[in-house]
């Protein structure tokens, strides 16, 4: 078909127009993206370059090392050791349940760690880690590292982990450390970021809570580039933080193990303290619990079986625990009343085995009575009579005073939880917390530990420590922080009466060996060992029945303090055994035992018991050393 | 040969042809697809593989394609338009039955060497048939109704076929690239200015209808389409894509992040930064210098289609070149307009730097159809 030659022109021109028309307009949107494109790259690239940082860059918290704890031989007693979990970010994981399911087909996943993690993967904030499982293996670690490609927002992470190696035996001192939580907040002033991080572990009881700022160091911060799913590419840069600063404590260890094993069944307590510089040697409270289940999380039967114990595993009854001194408060008594001149060291007083006082009979613990006595006898035999008579003079206040002086009825600054004041009554107290007069009938109880009076098996230490040396000696716990020595308890002069003094201490050397001295069974055979005491024993009911009759929670409390060497005392020591009975026979002969594993530093030889007894004390050396072998090694199984 | 109202002793014959090509144009394209190829050794983050490679061995091919389609008369083409057309919607048809799928839509078969996509060649052969057909119908009819009608016709059969696939993209290309074949032709002002009010008009009671008795779109419709003109208001969801691209292109800055340094892309936070969103990558690691450079590049290539179309006097030759330029437009537009947040994410490639082998091929035979018409024109 042959086309006429207009129409073709005609045509040309036409197409040529509307091709010009249409490149213009081609043009002009080309334009149009050209000036879209300088907006966004020139006039707003400030913005976008920022939230590109913003999609790459994640700021983390680089969680300190929190400092260790060393007893006063340099041996570890509260590490840190690398533990491997399983951490999770809402926002980078997508399909939450996905992603676990996933996860549970690679590593076993404890049901009731998960539960709390889903917990808190929907009420945190959507970028916190939150820890799926917690001590995993390396081998499980592994797996999940291997699979990362699947499991988006999961990491596997190397952690520190508390460990205690010395378990049961340094718990109460230590305590132990737990998640932080809610409850804890509200405790916190102005909460660091590093508490945000969830299920961050801080000092729950004991040192660890009363030292946690110290102990917890600072965070550092790192800048980590992350990809869409969340994976860290690289780290960009970082800042350091500080590990917690390391401490030094009193106790040692060894000794506090011995102790420990030494009250063995019992429900007890006992405080080794050095006379000079208030060390704390040793601090035992049994039983005992390990604090790696709390560090771990405890199940709840573990939990319910410690609190229902009728030995009250949980408390630290060295500090916590307050108990009527009973006859250790004698020397309180006696003191008191030469200080204040009421009393003489020759004074004399008839014991019938009674007094009356306002018309009610104050029986001494002899049905029969001492006889005459004077102050030396009177401890010796602990006469309750003669202290009747003292308080009688003395008067409460007096007795008070001096209790206090002695370091009874104050709080002592250590680094401990619940420390107890004790009590050391005043007719004002009386008048304000009973409602009630000061009667004579109260100073009479008091005269003989027993009544109001009440004070912790520390405090117990203190005065024995402050009677052996006649100055203010002062416990201390913290060692060192940091290798920064602390101050001592070493303390200036009571300013008591030397001569009064050295009569109790004599008589306290009686107690424990003449043979008309309430401690003798207990004594020591090597002179320069010998050791000065006191027995008391504190009754938890009114009525008197023979303890064997009773129920073990009506029985009375068996108490003994001592000091050692006599004549060059380096050692205070304080026992509590509660509902033990009769102090010289529950808690004269572990007291003597620890004296004597602390002075020597290890089982002291036989020769320092006496001879009838040292068939008996083999035998309970050896089970003894038997058993820390053992103890030692499951610590060092559980540690491979 | 009655067509042959030209001259043809001046045309160049055999082999000779290949110099008589349109070389500027040919360089350029080699320029683009080169940008492309190091593109994705940069997403790929510095590796041949698994995308560069294939690219230039497909370019390659592409290439080898354009010159043997540009060595084949025009007229031959011309002749073919309607066999071409069949074709395509033959295969279109088949797609339905034995296509395999690929991003959630029915959309190629497989040739075992090459995955094909029917309606990318569509794209070609409606753009040659509107040509063959506004060359043979004479002027007088052009705007007559009935002579309108039919070329909306050839339009929309297979608009409608790829829309069942469902791909809204190319659909909207296809009727997109067929109306500016209408109007290179000379059809009527008036047609197309009833189009535009009828569409806007639609539009608008699309909108009205919403939340009323007789709304026009389902919900998630509508929500689809806040989310485009607010992609912030689901930054994680729908809007992820957009507001992640957009970030990647803003970020770039004048000179960019520099290459393969790009955080937006190595990172993975790009969605199909191979495929639709590749000119986000090369927007933040070479800036607006980068992105720019490949727009002009672009331009560049319409001017030199342009200026061929209209020294041609077949009419044939020029409805076909500006047809395939047009086209070639329309890529690139929707594409970087999609990018930038201007349109909605329809799955237009970049083109001839994207991955994919059918729409490169077929870009490249649509080129080999305005090399064969510069090369065979009338002197």
């Amino acid at each position: 078909m042959r086309r006429p030659k207009r129409d073709n022109a005609e045509s040309q021109r036409r197409i040529t127009r509307r091709a010009l028309l249409l490149g213009g307009a081609q043009a002009g949107f080309a334009g149009l993206l050209a000036l879209r494109m300088r907006f966004m790259q020139v006039d707003q690239a400030d913005e976008f370059r920022l939230l590109a940082d913003e999609n790459r860059i994640n700021i983390r918290l680089i969680p300190p090392a929190r400092g260790r704890i060393f007893d006063r031989e340099g041996r570890i007693v509260a590490e840190n050791t690398p533990s491997y979990r399983i951490t999770m970010v809402r926002e980078q994981a997508g399909d939450v349940d996905q992603v676990i399911a996933r996860l549970a087909q690679l590593i076993e996943l404890n049901p009731e760690e998960l539960d709390r993690a889903m917990r808190d993967l929907k009420q945190l904030r959507g970028d916190t880690p939150v820890t799926i499982a917690d001590r995993v293996s390396w081998d499980d670690l592994s797996r999940v590292a291997v699979n990362a490609p699947a499991l988006p927002g999961v990491t596997p992470e190397v952690g520190l982990s508390r460990r205690y190696p010395e378990r049961d035996n340094l718990a109460h001192i230590l305590g132990y450390v737990g998640p932080f939580s809610d409850r804890d907040l509200e405790r916190v002033n102005a909460p660091e970021q590093l508490l945000r991080i969830p299920r961050f572990q801080v000092g729950k009881i004991g040192l660890e809570a009363r030292q946690e700022e110290v102990l917890r160091g600072k965070a550092g911060t790192k800048r980590v580039e992350v990809n869409a799913a969340g994976r860290v590419m690289r780290e960009l840069d970082r800042v350091e933080g500080n590990a917690g600063a390391d401490f030094q404590i009193t106790i040692d260890s060894e000794l506090q193990a011995y102790t420990h094993a030494r009250l063995s069944t019992e429900s007890a307590a006992a405080v080794v303290m050095d006379c000079e510089t208030g060390d704390l040697l040793a601090c035992v409270s049994a039983p005992s619990f390990d604090p790696n289940l709390f560090v771990r999380g405890i199940s709840q039967t573990d939990y319910s079986a410690l609190l229902e114990n009728k030995y009250r595993p949980l408390p630290n009854k060295t500090v916590q625990g307050v108990y009527p001194p009973g006859s250790t408060f004698k020397m309180v008594t006696a003191l008191a009343a030469l200080d204040a001149e009421k009393a003489s060291t020759e004074t004399t007083v008839r014991c019938p085995g009674h007094l009356e006082v306002a018309d009610r009979k104050f029986h001494c613990w002899k049905r029969g009575g001492h006889g005459n006595m004077n102050l030396h006898a009177s401890l010796r035999e602990s006469c309750d009579v003669y202290y009747y008579d003292l308080a009688l003079k003395t008067g409460i206040e007096n007795i008070s005073a001096m209790a206090r002086r002695l370091g009874l009825g104050i709080k002592h600054d250590l680094a401990m939880t619940s420390v107890a004041k004790g009590l050391a009554p005043t007719k004002a107290w009386k008048q304000e917390v009973k409602g009630a007069e000061w009667v004579i009938g109260d100073s009479v109880n008091a005269a003989i530990g027993q009544g109001f009076v009440l004070s912790s098996p520390l405090q117990l230490a203190v005065m024995t420590a402050r009677i052996a040396t006649g100055r203010t000696v002062t416990p201390r716990l913290i060692k060192s922080i940091d290798g920064v020595e602390q101050p001592t308890g070493y303390g200036e002069d009571l300013g008591l009466n030397e001569n009064h003094l050295r009569q109790v201490r004599k008589a306290m050397f009686a107690v424990s060996n003449s043979r008309r001295g309430t401690a003798y069974g207990s004594r020591v055979a090597i002179e320069a060992m010998q050791m000065a005491g006191k027995t008391g024993t504190s009754q938890v009911r009114s009525a008197v029945v023979n303890n064997n009759d009773v129920p073990w929670e009506q029985r009375d409390h068996a108490l003994f303090v001592n000091f050692a060497p006599y004549d060059n005392p380096k050692i205070a020591v304080a026992v509590v055994v509660e509902h033990g009975g009769g102090g010289s026979k529950a808690a004269a002969p572990i007291a003597r035992d620890i004296t004597l594993q602390a002075l020597y530093g290890e089982d002291p030889p036989l020769s320092a018991y006496p001879s009838k007894d040292r068939g008996r004390i083999r035998a309970q050396q050896e089970r003894m050393r038997r058993e820390r072998l053992e103890a030692a090694a499951k610590e060092e199984s559980d540690r491979a | 040969m009655s067509y042959l109202e030209y001259t043809v002793q001046h045309t160049p014959t055999g082999l000779r042809k290949i110099l008589f090509m349109n070389w500027p144009l040919a360089i350029l394209l080699i320029a683009v697809a080169s940008i492309g190829f190091l593109m994705l050794y940069s997403v790929a983050g510095g590796s041949f593989t698994p995308w560069a490679e294939p690219q230039m061995k497909r370019f390659g091919l592409g290439l080898a394609l354009m010159t043997i389609v540009a060595m084949v008369p025009i007229w031959f083409w011309r002749n073919m338009a309607v066999v071409a057309y069949l074709v395509a919607l033959v295969l279109l048809v088949l797609v339905e039955f034995i296509g395999s799928v690929g991003m959630g839509a029915q959309r190629w078969i497989d040739l075992g060497f090459m995955r094909l996509q029917p309606s990318e060649l569509s794209k070609i052969t409606l753009v040659m048939l509107l040509a063959a057909y506004y060359d043979w119908l004479p002027m007088s009819k052009i705007s007559r109704p009935i002579w309108v009608l039919l070329p909306v016709a050839i339009i929309l059969v297979p608009v409608a076929m790829v829309l069942r696939q469902p791909d809204l993209g190319t659909s909207i290309l296809l009727i997109t690239a067929g109306g500016i074949m209408m109007f290179l032709a000379g059809v009527h002002w008036a047609y197309f200015a009833a189009v535009i009010a009828a569409g806007i008009a639609l539009i608008t009671a699309v909108f009205q209808s919403r939340g009323t008795d007789w709304q026009m779109l389902a919900d998630y419709q509508y929500r689809r389409i806040d989310t485009f003109l607010d992609p912030a208001s689901d930054p994680l969801g729908a809007g992820y894509h957009i507001t992640q691209s957009k970030i990647a292109l803003g970020s770039g800055g004048w000179t960019g992040r520099g290459f393969m340094q790009g955080t937006q892309s190595r990172l993975n936070f790009l969605p199909e930064k191979h495929t639709d969103f590749i000119f986000t990558t090369l927007a933040e690691e070479f800036g607006f210098i980068g992105a720019f450079s490949l727009l002009g590049l672009y331009i560049l290539i319409l001017v030199f289609c342009i200026a061929s179309a209209m020294a041609n006097k077949d009419r044939f030759s020029s409805l076909l070149t500006l047809g395939i330029a047009a086209t070639f437009f329309l890529f690139f537009a929707v594409n970087m307009s999609m990018v930038m947040g201007l349109a909605p994410v329809v799955g237009v490639p970049l083109p001839l730097v994207s991955y994919g082998g059918s729409a490169m091929l077929v870009l490249l035979i649509g080129f080999g159809l305005v090399q064969s018409a510069h090369v065979h024109r009338p002197r």
